[in-house]
């Protein structure tokens, strides 16, 4: 998982503020949170000396493009499509008590993970516990995947 | 126009029956709830098998009439495969194999077929997946992988599901444990409950676990941390609803010991109530070895001899093959490929008649190829499941091939 301070090594670190952030580190939350992108930052974009570092920040924001609003990223091509996430996520639970809940595939369309076509896929995601203001750490997607196919940024 | 209907997977023994197919002009169009092997199922073959006889394209009536012929001849054929046939096909398989005087045998012959042997003798207990779901509390997965092998074992039924008397799923109601030589997929899932053994070592980890629930203090030839077993043993007497899912790396290893196996389930039961289920692997594999059983009395490894059967380690394909076999009919297998390369060698040389929906390493040697539709694709029956509930399979689209049981009631009429 990309951490902030990974990011922020490889910023400019001058505080220029011509993204429009008051601070590199600001413009890194931004890059994190998916509000800004990377191409905003024009001395990254325009300076030599920053071409090795805008090279990397390409290659480890680039999973971040495909995440979702709560930052769930699910690699399909690890995903084997075992619906452990289907069945352990308390969301698909309580609004699929009698589907999800008990194995079986979902019976309606409330719940966040479903398997289609052999890989798991994501809907609903606004119902995640990660998100909202009352947003909790949850795992209960995570630890349960064998092939570490979901993630949060 | 697209139709949604609910289907039976045959991707393996798990049979999940809820998976829902989109299908619109005889073509699938979408499958939701299947895993990965359920999809790949339902894809199909990468390259359609054709009739061929010696190599050359035929017509499948001459490809039948071929098959027949080179099985009449022979003195010794043996009929092998079966565990991706229906019901039906198994059957029609046992009535060919009284016909000809000739040895039958499955994949079972090397995988679960000892552990299901004593399953329907009565010697060990059992359970269906579904009591599994309501009932179990502690799991252990021996020598078994299910996250690599069965996908959605642990989310359908063993681990990760809300039961009747599991209302908190695993969380805080079920303990899963895996007992293996390498840290699996399943193994990462159960954390702690992974107990891990050198190679070959199942049987005196066996043995150790039953001084440990009588306790007494095991003792191990291999560096493991006795107070480990003992607290294993512990949490396996308090079960209430305990399950031993017997993968391949258990039954390999206690094979020349399977009373052992059945020792180990009755101390277990002295104290708490344990069943066991084999972890089967190809959809039907247990069917092959319910109907043999309702027909001679032996699950694998028969001959059928003056209107009798016999059951016997040289019935075993694997012995057969070494010394005995003229002919070989394999039905939805690909010994040459599965089978120690050393067999294969030799089954390269007897003569092979392959009946299968796809090109595979054995129709590339085999003199008689005969393509049958896919079973639980292309047509229904009956199957059964790992833990032997007889279930019912559809068929999703229209196929261009007959059935494998219509092929063998065919060369069955050939050769009356």
């Amino acid at each position: 998982m990309t951490s902030a301070m990974e990011i922020y090594q490889l910023l400019p670190k001058t505080n220029c503020k011509e993204c429009g952030e008051s601070t590199c580190m600001a413009f890194d939350v931004a890059l994190l949170s998916g509000t800004k992108r990377f191409t905003e930052c024009p001395p990254l974009m325009n300076e030599d000396k920053y071409s090795d570092s805008k090279q990397k920040l390409e290659e480890i924001l680039k999973p971040l493009e495909g995440a979702e609003e709560t930052g769930l990223i699910i690699h399909e091509e690890l995903c084997s499509g075992c619906g452990n996430c289907v069945v352990a996520c308390p969301v698909n639970v309580a609004n699929d008590s009698h589907g999800s809940g008990r194995g079986l595939g979902p019976t309606n369309n409330k719940v966040i993970f479903r398997v289609v076509d052999g890989k798991v896929k994501a809907a609903n995601v606004k119902e995640c516990r990660r998100f909202g203001k009352d947003k909790i750490l949850c795992r209960a997607c995570i630890d349960p995947c064998p092939t570490e196919a979901i993630e949060f940024v | 126009m697209t139709e949604t209907v609910t289907w039976t997977c045959t991707g393996c023994a798990l049979l999940c029956e809820d998976i829902q197919v989109s299908i619109g002009d005889n073509r699938i169009e979408q499958v939701e709830h299947a895993c990965i092997k359920g999809r790949a199922r339902i894809l199909g073959c990468n390259e359609k098998a054709i009739p061929t006889v010696n190599g050359v394209n035929a017509k499948i009536d001459d490809a039948i009439k071929d098959a027949a012929r080179i099985l009449m001849e022979a003195k010794n054929p043996l009929l092998y495969g079966w565990s991706n046939s229906t019901n039906e096909a198994q059957m029609a398989g046992i009535e060919l194999a009284r016909t000809l005087g000739c040895v039958i045998d499955s994949t079972s012959s090397f995988c679960q077929g000892i552990t299901i042997n004593e399953i329907l003798n009565g010697t060990i207990p059992t359970c269906t997946l579904d009591e599994v779901r309501e009932k179990a509390d502690v799991m252990v997965f021996w020598g078994a992988d299910p996250m690599s092998s069965h996908p959605r074992h642990m989310s359908k039924y063993s681990y990760f599901p809300r039961g009747e008397l599991r209302q908190r799923g695993y969380e805080d109601d079920r303990t899963a444990i895996s007992i293996d030589v390498w840290q699996s997929r399943t193994a990462k899932i159960c954390k702690n409950g992974f107990h891990r053994i050198p190679p070959g070592k199942d049987i005196e980890f066996m043995r150790g676990l039953i001084d440990a629930l009588s306790g007494r203090v095991p003792k191990l030839s291999f560096d493991y941390d006795v107070k480990r077993i003992l607290e294993l043993a512990a949490t396996l007497k308090k079960a209430e609803f305990g399950v031993i899912f017997a993968g391949l790396g258990l039954v390999y290893s206690i094979k020349e010991d399977i009373a052992l196996l059945s020792e180990f389930m009755s101390a277990l039961n002295q104290f708490c109530s344990f069943s066991l289920i084999p972890m089967a692997g190809h959809f039907n594999m247990r069917g092959f070895n319910h109907n043999l059983h309702e027909k001679t009395g032996h699950i694998y490894r028969v001959k059928f001899d003056d209107g009798g059967a016999i059951s016997g380690v040289k019935y075993s394909v694997i012995e057969q093959i070494k010394s005995g076999a003229d002919a070989v009919l394999v039905v939805g297998s690909d010994p040459i490929a599965s089978l120690p390369v050393s067999i294969s060698r030799r089954l390269k040389d007897i003569p092979i008649i392959l009946i299968d929906p796809c090109m595979n390493l054995t129709s590339q040697v085999a003199d008689v190829t005969i393509p049958c539709s896919t079973s639980g694709i292309e047509v229904g029956g009956t199957a059964v499941r790992m833990d032997g509930k007889n279930m019912d399979i559809t068929s999703l689209v229209q196929g261009d091939n007959m059935s494998d049981e219509m092929i063998i009631r065919r060369i069955i009429e050939e050769v009356e």
